[in-house]
């Protein structure tokens, strides 16, 4: 285990991982906060750092559509993008996990329009829950590192075949400059390994046909296939994350925990807001408040049992939301964690939609959080305190 | 020039059995294509008859390798699979030589396809895009696209009281093609399959993009009996409807056929139900109107490519 530090942003650490992973093909296109990314990597391209085939298509519909033709050829692939960028690739972004290619996107999350914004939240990727991508969530820049490099092993394990998502906070982490961990570049080869597809289409020999027209009689099991598939990843993203921990000297979890085995009142959240929500949480622990933290790495597949089983026994439950569902109900973290919880206990869970749009998620929000938190542990119920779902920082 | 003898050893990219209808045009346009060479083709198509008909699963009626992805990105997806036939060569892992088509119907090209189809031109691969034009969208049920004639009956440009149905004239694509200066731009028609063949080979040879526009007569869509497709092919090439010229470089153009006798628009419109209001006197002055363009039209190609009147 060899590693240098070095002071990188998000994005730099992306087109990093991209480097040393040096797929066969990237198909992209240009949007804020992607931007820095690809043109980081153009450059290592440029420079003879990386050898592959860049596609510069002009649309991310068509880069994603690229990556599909790519892919089916039999070819390791990459593309990134961000909000609007993902929306107009949305078609063919389920076209990518139905055809079982591993492709794997670093997607660097911005507010979807409209009104349009390039700043950060969950939108984008939020849009995309349901599309049969698994989804890694960094909280920093070394995650959006570490996670890239393992997304590859887990999106072409032969038991997956499912493209991968890791996602980052826009500009809050792919521009902050971070210190980070850049491992060495024969470890992480000899890591990500080479792509050995069962099918392509460049067989002369053994002609394929991709993208077969699928009747009534077949559509449902290859969705039943894609479903199993995605329960099946558990065991392989655990698994990859074990073998990962002998590069970075750390084991990748669903979820990750701070201060959170012997807290009563917890926040959970994902992304860039864990890291303020750490030092909240240090804060509360001098004061003897018992705070705590749960934080999802993985959100598809996702994973209920962990969470569950983390807060069954907690006195009261924040879940934090970055892209609202508009359901009338809360926010798609939300509905998850305490439809999870539903037959484990009864402990009282609320709702936090914050930071839409890139509005700040300053300490002062997060304590007023724990605040309330605290008020519902007194009572044991939700509803004594607040509204089960909260806009905060907004003027109502 | 195709040689039969030579070309009846060759593979065929269709096997029979597929699920196109009796007369259709397109699957004897792809297997003109096909077999303007030996060097194995990787196919790519948008989605519309040819796909769907060609690739009920678990069925393929392709020889090929062939992808599909959706409607809008033919010329997207199969970018993809050439730069990585290029990336794999260049490491070693690809070992055979391939070459790379793209197809479309006209919706999935005039239309829906049209930028995909132009950042490909731009960018510039070895890639042949073929449309195959029937001049409507023939697989949702004849519904009018930018490539349907002025004056045709669609469903959603339907004949009426106070309708001639559609109102315009189809866009220029293969000009737009040309537009992009790409090596080779070609229009073709089954009916000429020597003449389709050749171009084919040309298209398939060339160091980078090429694209041609290939008229498809659809029995339903146009309102024909099935067995008189080629000779509707032909009429159109000879009332000059649907000339056959190519073009290279976006500045050398060259007509490839010219009629002994050129014949009048009226051949052409009365042989197909779509046009049959038409015929109607009080719609005389469209036919008329029809005439005129497709006269100017003829003209200027011929002026373009340098040959007589």
């Amino acid at each position: 285990m060899s590693k240098k530090l070095l002071a990188l942003t998000g994005n730099d650490a992306a087109a990093y991982a991209m480097k040393q992973i040096d797929p066969d093909v990237v198909a992209a296109y240009p949007i804020t906060p992607q931007t820095s990314l690809m043109e980081k990597f153009a450059q290592f391209v440029a420079d003879g750092e990386s050898n592959t085939e860049i596609v510069l298509v002009e649309s991310e519909h068509s880069a994603m559509s690229a990556c599909v033709g790519a892919s089916c050829a039999g070819a390791r692939v990459m593309t990134a993008t961000s909000s609007q960028g993902l929306a107009l690739m949305w078609e063919v972004v389920y076209i990518a996990s139905s055809y079982r290619l591993p492709i794997v996107m670093p997607l660097v999350n911005r507010a979807l329009s409209g009104p349009i914004n390039i700043h950060c939240d969950h939108s984008d990727a939020m849009g995309i829950r349901d599309s049969g991508w698994i989804q890694l969530w960094a909280e920093n820049a070394q995650e959006v590192y570490d996670n890239l490099l393992q997304a590859i092993r887990i999106a072409e394990n032969p038991d997956v075949l499912l493209p991968v998502v890791v996602n980052y906070d826009g500009f809050i982490i792919s521009h902050a400059i971070e210190n980070m961990y850049i491992y060495d570049n024969d470890e992480v080869k000899k890591f990500v390994g080479e792509y050995k597809p069962k099918y392509t289409l460049l067989d002369p020999k053994k002609p394929t046909t991709f993208g077969s027209f699928d009747l009534p009689d077949y559509y449902f099991e290859h969705r039943r296939q894609m479903a199993g598939a995605m329960s099946g990843s558990k065991k392989v993203i655990a698994d990859v994350a074990k073998e990962f921990s002998k590069i970075c000297g750390r084991e990748y979890k669903f979820i990750e925990g701070y201060k959170l085995e012997d807290a009563e009142i917890v926040i959970v959240a994902l992304g860039s807001t864990v890291g303020t929500a750490r030092a909240v949480v240090d804060d509360l622990r001098e004061k003897g408040v018992k705070a705590g933290i749960l934080k999802i790495r993985v959100f598809r597949p996702f994973p209920e049992e962990e969470i569950a089983s983390a807060l069954k026994d907690k006195k009261a439950v924040a879940v934090l939301d970055r892209a609202d569902a508009l359901n009338a109900v809360g926010g798609p973290i939300f509905d998850e964690v305490r439809s999870g919880l539903y037959k484990k206990s009864n402990t009282p869970v609320v709702n936090y939609i914050y930071g839409l749009g890139g509005r700040d998620m300053g300490l002062a929000e997060i304590n007023k959080v724990y605040s309330d938190l605290a008020d519902i542990a007194k009572t044991g119920k939700a509803d004594s305190v607040r509204n089960l779902v909260t806009y905060l920082g907004v003027r109502d | 020039m195709a040689n039969l003898k030579e070309l009846n050893k060759r593979k065929e990219l269709l096997s029979g059995g597929h699920r196109m209808c009796a007369g259709c045009a397109s699957p004897m346009i792809i297997r003109q294509m096909g077999l303007s060479q030996e060097i194995p083709l990787v196919v790519g198509s948008a989605t519309g008859c040819l796909e769907v008909s060609t690739t009920p699963n678990p069925f393929t009626a392709w020889n090929s390798s062939f992808v599909h992805c959706a409607f809008e990105n033919s010329a997207a997806t199969v970018s993809g699979v050439e730069a990585a036939y290029r990336s794999l060569r260049r490491r070693g892992k690809v070992k055979d030589e391939l070459r790379f088509v793209a197809l479309g119907g006209d919706g999935g090209t005039y239309d829906i396809g049209l930028q995909s189809l132009s950042g490909m031109l731009e960018r510039g691969p070895r890639i042949l895009y073929l449309c195959y034009n029937n001049e409507a969208y023939m697989n949702t049920g004849v519904q009018r696209s930018g490539a349907t004639p002025l004056g045709s009956q669609t469903t959603t440009a339907p004949v009426g009281k106070e309708s001639i149905g559609k109102k315009q004239y189809p866009k220029d694509l293969t000009a737009i093609a040309v537009a992009h200066r790409i090596p080779f731009v070609a229009q073709a028609s089954p009916s000429h399959w020597n003449d389709l063949i050749t171009k084919s080979q040309k298209a398939l040879s060339v160091e980078g993009p090429a694209f041609m526009n290939v008229l498809s007569p659809c029995p339903l869509g146009w309102g024909y009996s099935s067995e008189k497709t080629i000779e509707l092919a032909k009429l159109a090439v000879d009332t000059c409807f649907w000339p056959l010229f190519e073009v290279e470089n976006g500045l050398t153009w060259k007509l490839s056929y010219k009629p002994a006798a050129k014949k009048p628009i009226t051949d052409y419109l009365k042989a197909q139900g779509r046009f049959r209001h038409l015929m109607r006197p009080e719609n005389a002055a469209v036919v008329e109107q029809i005439q005129k363009k497709v006269d100017d039209d003829w003209a200027a190609l011929l002026k373009r490519c340098g040959a007589e009147a």
